[in-house]
């Protein structure tokens, strides 16, 4: 039989055509999250308007998460930690470089202006630390598994907010944070009062700019060879590792890019409050990630999105309930357990349902029909 | 001096061995191993060929799946070497050894469960790729077409196997006879060189295990793959192999083709035990004598 690689060079797509087909799926993220921001913001107001931010901002993160504890089968408890150092990167980069470029601590420029930019840049600094301690979580996973393993990435959550609560106080003053460089503020995040003042550069379309092309790049990595490697580790890691998938590379690429759009998450999340508050990021946070996750269904990449969507939104509409909405949140998570204790979608997809097939097939055949 | 001895005796037997299979696909060399104590393997040797088809026999026990699992790198051995198309592979990953070229399959079924079957087979044939995680991501064109190759190579896996009716269907959902050939077409996809099937036919009906017989002769062809087997159907391995080796404890007690295998007394001894006088019901053994035994080695 023929081997793989003799039957690539026969199969190579048409460049162009690949090229549209990698390309398209970012501009209509784009696209759509500039029309988020434009139409359905103005539309909606400013109450569902930071509804949707967070919406967004919990896809960000579930998403992410979902890549450790979903596809590679990981359980981390830690996913907080990551937000919280990609927060503190992000708001370091926008509040003292705003002070020592734009000499103020306001946002500065209109769509894609210079703050704009700066916050961009704030968010890749995010991801990029976040992932650097991802690799520093992903190292002991290797050797440690299960109930062991969520030990440290809790640990390691505990760690960073620790971490963060010692560091220096923050400077508010322009001239005295003008007298120092930009390495040297680099310790004074605030510790136990926090980080306040961060220019709020947080709008609907840098959410969910983010979050769709998250969720575009899971989706591409869950249908290619690389996200099977990493479901295998999770079905079974001595058939994986039997099997050729390096299983040690596996788990820590799965915690570098899960930390890395963690670590964006957080600076979103930092920009929209306009503050850190370590306590605020600290195992509850990492828990209530788990629970999206494991709501939505593990794995699923529709489960998140609609994981994500329901628990931001639920504590919302029962707020009248005052102080009883959380005993009715608690209640909706122990009835869908019961209910479904694999999550609103399990392991599957909207389009790998059969209800879903069905509805489609019928279409199709409806339109064959009609055009007979 | 008695260690000398053995070690310059193996030594003298590998390279006969080597000598007249040129360039083994597969050659394990006096590969031990213990667990504590226990000589869980001793020295075991093995020279298999290009398009070879071994057998490995041995009482339940014996330590056959040790040897699998030393061979893949499951288990690092204590002392001896693997060499795989002449590359030293003991010691490495079992992920590295399954990219150098040796696919095995497992004898307590290990498929990835939640996976489709097909997926389980294109899971195998990733490890063919090039391509990276930036190239998954941005879908490159390299990436497109690894992945058309790969679901068609799957796909006429599976053919061969005859489970494609089944390509859709959840790994764990399939009937036994159905999960073995799975075990086999992912292995398969993996692109080996030589390949170790853990008992293939265990559990199968006359029908399913005639079935199979006929297709792992059919795949060494198909695959320019060697084949060591494991399997307790003495029928099925007195058949197709060319040698076989019989291993007891740990220990290798007998080489050689079926038949000069089937008349060994020592692998007679091995399944059915010492023939006693006329005493059907083997006694314990008596202590001293067992002991004088011990302090003469």
């Amino acid at each position: 039989m023929k081997s793989l690689q003799d039957r690539v060079s026969a199969l190579r797509p048409n460049p162009i055509a690949a090229a549209g087909l990698s390309l398209a799926p970012f501009v209509a993220a784009v696209a759509l999250a500039f029309v988020m921001d434009a139409a359905i913001g103005p539309a909606v107001g400013a109450t569902w308007t930071k509804i949707l931010l967070d919406v967004g901002i919990a896809i960000v993160l579930a998403g992410s998460l979902n890549v450790v504890n979903g596809y590679a089968g990981q359980f981390s408890i830690g996913h907080a930690g990551f937000m919280l150092v990609g927060a503190y990167a992000a708001a370091w980069l926008t509040f003292y470089g705003s002070i020592h470029w734009f000499d103020t601590k306001d946002t500065v420029g209109g769509f894609m202006g210079n703050g704009q930019l700066l916050f961009l840049a704030g968010c890749l600094l995010g991801g990029v630390i976040a992932s650097v301690f991802g690799i520093i979580v992903g190292l002991p996973s290797l050797r440690l598994r299960g109930d062991y393993l969520a030990i440290v990435t809790l640990g390691f959550g505990e760690i960073v907010r620790v971490l963060g609560q010692i560091t220096a106080r923050q400077p508010k003053n322009i001239a005295v944070i003008q007298d120092q460089s930009m390495a040297a503020l680099a310790n004074k995040l605030g510790g136990a009062e926090g980080f306040s003042q961060i220019p709020g550069y947080t709008r609907l379309f840098f959410v969910y700019a983010f979050a769709f092309i998250l969720l575009i790049l899971i989706y591409r990595l869950k249908y290619s060879s690389k996200g099977r490697a990493l479901l295998a580790v999770r079905e079974n890691e001595i058939a994986a590792e039997a099997m050729g998938v390096d299983t040690t590379r596996a788990k820590v690429v799965a915690f570098v890019f899960s930390a890395f759009f963690a670590g964006i998450g957080g600076a979103l999340y930092a920009h929209q409050v306009g503050a850190i508050d370590p306590k605020e990021l600290g195992f509850q946070k990492s828990i209530d990630l788990v629970i999206i996750v494991v709501i939505g269904g593990m794995g699923s990449i529709t489960g998140i999105v609609l994981g994500a969507t329901i628990l931001v939104v639920l504590p919302e509409v029962f707020r009248e309930f005052s102080d009883y909405r959380m005993i009715v949140y608690a209640l909706a998570l122990i009835l869908v357990m019961i209910l479904r204790p694999q999550g609103i979608m399990g392991v599957q997809e909207l389009w790998e349902l059969p209800l879903w097939r069905k509805v489609t097939a019928k279409l199709s055949r409806s339109q064959h029909g009609g055009a007979k | 001096m008695a260690q000398g001895h053995r070690e310059a005796f193996a030594l003298a037997a590998w390279r006969r061995e080597v000598s007249t299979a040129a360039a083994p696909a597969l050659h394990a060399d006096a590969l031990s191993l213990s667990f504590g104590g226990l000589k869980a393997v001793s020295e075991f040797t093995l020279a298999l060929p290009p398009l070879g088809l071994y057998g490995l026999i041995g009482p339940n026990g014996a330590g056959k799946t040790t040897v699998f699992n030393l061979l893949t790198g499951v288990y690092r051995p204590d002392a001896g070497q693997v060499l795989l198309d002449r590359e030293r592979i003991d010691g490495k990953k079992p992920s590295y050894i399954a990219r150098a070229g040796m696919a095995r399959t497992f004898q307590n079924i290990r498929l990835f469960g939640e996976l489709s079957v097909i997926d389980n087979v294109r899971t195998a044939a990733g490890v063919r790729t090039r391509s990276g995680l930036l190239r998954t991501l941005v879908r490159s064109p390299l990436h497109v077409a690894e992945e058309r190759a790969i679901t068609e190579r799957s796909l006429e896996l599976l053919d061969v196997l005859g489970i494609t009716h089944r390509r859709e269907e959840q790994a764990k959902s399939l009937p036994y006879g159905d999960m073995r050939r799975l075990e086999i077409a992912r292995a398969l996809a993996t692109e080996p060189k030589v390949l170790l099937l853990d008992e293939p036919v265990a559990g199968m009906n006359t029908i399913e295990k005639h079935q199979m017989r006929s297709l792992i002769e059919e795949l060494r062809k198909k695959f320019d793959v060697a084949i060591l087997l494991i399997e307790h159907d003495m029928g099925l391995v007195m058949d197709i192999c060319e040698q076989i080796t019989v291993i007891d404890h740990g220990v290798t007690i007998a080489r050689g083709t079926p038949k000069e295998v089937q008349g060994n007394p020592a692998v007679i001894e091995a399944y059915l035990g010492v023939p006693e006088d006329n005493d059907p019901i083997p006694r314990p053994t008596e202590a001293p004598h067992s002991d004088d035994a011990e302090a003469e080695a």
